[in-house]
């Protein structure tokens, strides 16, 4: 029977022909990620008493929510996990100096298309930008996973979303994935695993699809992905990675030259059961904006003009990128920032932070009157670096506005596109930045 | 892990886990310092009207957003027996089986049960008994029946690996 991308790679971890959703799988992940968390994840492997890890190299710990630490509490933490990765061998730690723990991830290609990945983290679903199956879990959950290298895992069912159509000027991926949580709810991929298809979602780049794979766990989804091609290729083979067989092919020499490492393509057989599919047409998208407390309360920008702004923030795992700096470079260049609008510019990671600085964009920024800050979640998640104060409002290209997440209960978070933020901080107020 | 009975607290629809347990709280590992946090993203006050044994009874998409388990461990360690909810989000779902709290999905419990009521779940037997009768749920499979049983999965955990 014809199977979908996380059947057939549930299927194989499990070393069985084929699973249906509903089936429960023990299976080896290839990946455990963790980021600051991992000094909870520790303190809770202690208490089962085992004395090693079950695989260090499976193991990947980037420091990244209080990078670095904005506390004595975090100072601990990260003091515990830097000798938890000596005495254990975990090679894949990556102090603060490195970034975004999913970017981390997926620029030193610690998972690979087809393979398992968890994480500690919700939007671990990032990785089905580059043809992965991956998930979050708990701190607990990855403590005994260190201890046993198994986790049980449902095999979902799988929704099938097609993005056909033009992105008109300045509408970008973070709008299509923001206008589809707003149609189809927090709730709207539940437990589902997503496939997404289309002409426009193959003209996307690996930057982009992450995007799309990271929000889509705002819908509730398990995983999401989108399947392997070209695009997938080139972006690792860049990276030194190929697909098995293949290492001598014509692209190590366009890479570093060097294989650093191989993966087994998997993709949806054509006919595999969805439980639901749904098209979008994105000729005529309007740059769209999540408005606070949720992330599904999505309204074209065009309505929310008038509104006046006191914080801006560019980056995170969602749109943190290069091309994301870069769209929000073009639109400050020569501009100054509206006098009440702080901007805070994050790298996602080290590697983003020294091309946006080759490029020229962090002068930009600069010249702009932005603050600059080292890669990592900075403000996102209201541990630090630009937290709010009571009835303040901030529009940011992350990817959560639930209360009290920046800070205040009483502080307002609205979500958009890097270009709708830039613009925005030129104004004052959520502008459009098609105008 | 056979009956739970408690005082209901009802919370509503979307209810995530930076109201239940606020991101500023994440550095506390001691789970008795994360209880004197719980819900107070929602209202300042909860974390003192929560009752020992208090049951939860909320709408859907209970949990949903970031995976932190301190929103589980929170709840846990503030008393809550058990949430009932419309549905769950996934990551706190397990989250809250792995830290010995049953989550309970039950579609018809918010429109029927009030607040500070006694209820009665009945995990084994798959019923939430309330003033009004009695409503189904589907009952947890075995396994995850066996670490709320073994009080958890790191407790669960060394038991399998004969740590315990």
């Amino acid at each position: 029977m014809p199977q979908t991308f996380v059947e057939k790679v549930l299927a194989r971890k499990a070393g069985v022909s084929e699973v249906e959703p509903g089936d429960i799988v023990n299976i080896e992940p290839d990946l455990c990620m963790s980021h600051d968390n991992a000094g909870l994840v520790i303190k809770q492997f202690r208490q089962i008493g085992v004395g090693r890890v079950w695989d260090p190299s499976r193991i990947v710990i980037p420091l990244d929510h209080r990078a670095p630490a904005e506390s004595e509490k975090t100072a601990t933490a990260h003091k515990s996990i830097r000798e938890f990765v000596q005495e254990q061998g975990i090679e894949a730690f990556y102090d603060i100096r490195e970034g975004i723990c999913h970017q981390v991830v997926v620029e030193k290609t610690h998972i690979l298309p087809g393979q398992v990945g968890v994480g500690t983290d919700s939007h671990t679903t990032s990785y089905g930008a580059v043809a992965a199956f991956s998930t979050g879990i708990g701190a607990t959950e990855m403590a005994c996973l260190w201890a046993t290298g198994k986790v049980w895992l449902r095999v979902p069912e799988t929704i099938a979303i097609a993005v056909e159509g033009e992105l008109p000027f300045r509408v970008y991926a973070k709008d299509i994935i923001l206008h589809i949580i707003g149609e189809l709810g927090a709730e709207g991929a539940s437990y589902r695993a997503v496939e997404f298809y289309g002409e426009t979602v193959e003209g996307m780049s690996v930057s982009e699809r992450f995007t799309l794979a990271n929000l889509s766990m705002e819908m509730g989804a398990k995983s999401a992905v989108i399947p392997f091609d070209e695009v997938t290729r080139d972006y690792l083979a860049q990276r030194g990675a190929f697909e098995r067989g293949t290492g001598s092919h014509p692209d190590a020499a366009r890479g570093s030259g060097e294989v650093a490492a191989e993966y087994v393509v998997i993709v949806p057989d054509r006919g595999a059961r969805h439980e639901a599919e749904y098209e979008f047409r994105v000729d005529g998208l309007e740059p769209q904006v999540a408005c606070p407390h949720a992330v599904d309360n999505v309204r074209p920008v065009t309505e929310l003009l008038d509104l006046a702004i006191d914080q801006a923030v560019l980056g995170s795992c969602t749109n943190g990128r290069i091309d994301d700096l870069e769209i929000a470079a073009a639109i400050l260049d020569g501009k100054r920032l509206h006098p009440r609008v702080r901007m805070l510019v994050i790298p996602a990671s080290r590697e983003t932070y020294r091309t946006a600085m080759e490029r020229g964009y962090l002068d930009i920024f600069v010249d702009t009157g932005c603050v600059i800050l080292n890669p990592g979640c900075g403000p996102c998640l209201g541990a630090h670096q630009g937290i709010l104060a009571p009835g303040e409002r901030c529009i940011a290209t992350t990817n959560r506005n639930f209360r009290g997440r920046m800070g205040s209960r009483d502080a307002e978070v609205y979500l958009a596109s890097p270009a709708t933020v830039a613009a925005s901080a030129i104004a004052g107020h959520v502008a459009d930045p098609r105008r | 892990m056979g009956i739970i009975k408690g005082r209901v607290i009802k919370l509503g629809d979307n209810i995530d886990t930076d109201v239940i347990y606020p991101g500023k709280y994440l550095p506390i590992i001691e789970a008795s310092e994360m209880a004197a946090h719980a819900l107070e993203g929602i209202d300042p006050s909860f974390p003192e009207r929560i009752g020992r044994g208090d049951i939860i009874v909320a709408g859907s998409n209970f949990g949903c957003g970031s995976s932190r388990e301190q929103a589980a461990t929170c709840l846990a360690a503030a008393g809550i027996g058990a949430v009932v909810a419309k549905s769950f989000s996934r990551i706190f779902y397990r989250n809250a089986i792995n830290q010995g709290l049953p989550p309970i999905e039950c579609a018809q419990a918010a429109d029927m049960i009030e607040e500070g009521e006694e209820v009665e779940v009945d995990l084994a037997g798959g019923q939430l008994r309330y003033s009004g009768g009695s409503l189904s749920f589907a009952a947890l499979p075995e396994f995850v029946m066996e670490i709320l049983n073994d009080g958890g999965l790191i407790a669960h955990t060394k038991k399998v690996m004969g740590k315990a």
